[in-house]
């Protein structure tokens, strides 16, 4: 899946009620940077690699965490990372994001519906552990 | 060491200068020789296969063929006996002997190409494992890389911008006042909606006459008025 064409079919499509306001960041690997519509302080980051599509939500930082109750928040991310629907959490140097990943060969409605379901999870994410933040 | 445990180290580390790989790029080539070999050697296998597999059907037939000569030229022996013909009997059993003969080479034949099959077979089964665990591998990898990169490219994309990225509790507070709004928007057309409703039920009940339009009349207030 080419990132432009992806992008392309976001901006013209409204998906699941949702639109879609995307920008492609350059780089060694290009990013396509999607903001869905009533979530826009949580861009949804798109790349590929040879073998799948990944969506990545950043959540807050390390120094953003509460340091009494940093362990309980990594364990609340283990035990809700089944539970979420189709995303999981993880941590990108010291940024803690939750992730999507898809096969390559994903139709454009599956990579819709991915982000859509990433953003609102990040979201729900942000509010329910709000409180192991400083 | 795994490629998982180098990458495991690679991250726990935390060394890692922005553009430096996680597996050197020299790991990278050996995966990637490593897989066409493989790919050649199973071509080969393959190849060697089919031509087997081929010698062991020509060996197959004519084991066939001899067994029935065998055969044949029993049931001659047996009607030179019947006939008392001891010599013939003999001349054709020397015949029989040596198709025996034939036959155990041939079987011998048959059987090294089956042995040979069997061989070639896992050869190729061990070698797309192979494949298929170093093609795991070096997606390990390349992904590892390319998320590496993707975060480099955004970061890059952050400061560029002049922006960063938001505090997630401001993002909160940002999103639920957003809600809150929408929500608040959305009862407000609810209750517009009512209210329309309402009046126009009101209009309709006036009309059919059903509630009067009098009671509120000035004529309908004096009369009250008097009958007090």
């Amino acid at each position: 899946m080419n990132l432009q064409d992806l992008s392309l079919h976001f901006s013209d499509f409204n998906l699941e009620g949702y639109s879609f306001d995307c920008q492609l960041i350059a780089g060694e690997v290009d990013v396509l940077q999607v903001m869905i519509e009533g979530f826009e302080e949580v861009p949804i980051y798109i790349s590929t690699t040879d073998t799948q599509i990944l969506c990545i939500a950043y959540l807050w930082s390390e120094s953003e965490v509460a340091k009494d109750t940093r362990t309980e928040m990594l364990e609340a991310m283990l035990d809700m990372n089944i539970p979420m629907p189709l995303s999981s959490f993880s941590r990108i140097q010291d940024q803690y994001a939750v992730f999507g990943a898809l096969a390559t060969n994903s139709r454009l409605e599956d990579i819709a519906h991915e982000v859509i379901t990433l953003g609102e999870n990040a979201v729900e994410v942000l509010s329910m552990m709000s409180g192991f933040l400083k | 060491m795994s490629v998982l445990s180098k990458i495991f180290t690679a991250i726990r580390s935390g060394a890692r200068e922005a553009g430096e790989a996680v597996v050197d790029a020299n790991a990278v080539r050996i995966f990637e020789q490593e897989i066409v070999d493989s790919k050649k050697h199973i071509k080969k296998a393959k190849n060697s296969l089919t031509t087997v597999m081929a010698e062991k059907m020509q060996a197959a037939r004519k084991l066939d063929a001899i067994k029935n000569d065998i055969a044949e030229n029993e049931q001659y022996a047996t009607k030179a006996l019947d006939q008392g013909n001891e010599g013939l009997a003999l001349e054709v059993a020397e015949k029989i002997s040596a198709l025996e003969v034939t036959l155990g080479e041939q079987q011998q034949v048959h059987d090294s190409c089956a042995a040979h099959i069997e061989k070639l077979k896992g050869q190729i089964h061990s070698a797309e494992r192979q494949i298929s665990e170093n093609e795991r591998q070096l997606n390990m990898i390349k992904t590892t890389e390319s998320v590496h990169k993707a975060t480099s490219a955004i970061s890059d994309s952050f400061v560029s911008s002049g922006s960063k990225i938001v505090n997630a509790k401001e993002s909160l507070e940002r999103i639920k006042k957003r809600q809150q709004m929408r929500e608040d928007k959305l009862k407000a057309a609810q209750e517009l909606n009512e209210d329309n409703f309402d009046q126009s039920l009101q209009a309709k009940l006036k009309e059919a006459g059903i509630v009067g339009a009098s009671s509120s009349s000035a004529n309908a207030v004096l009369e009250r008025l008097r009958n007090k």
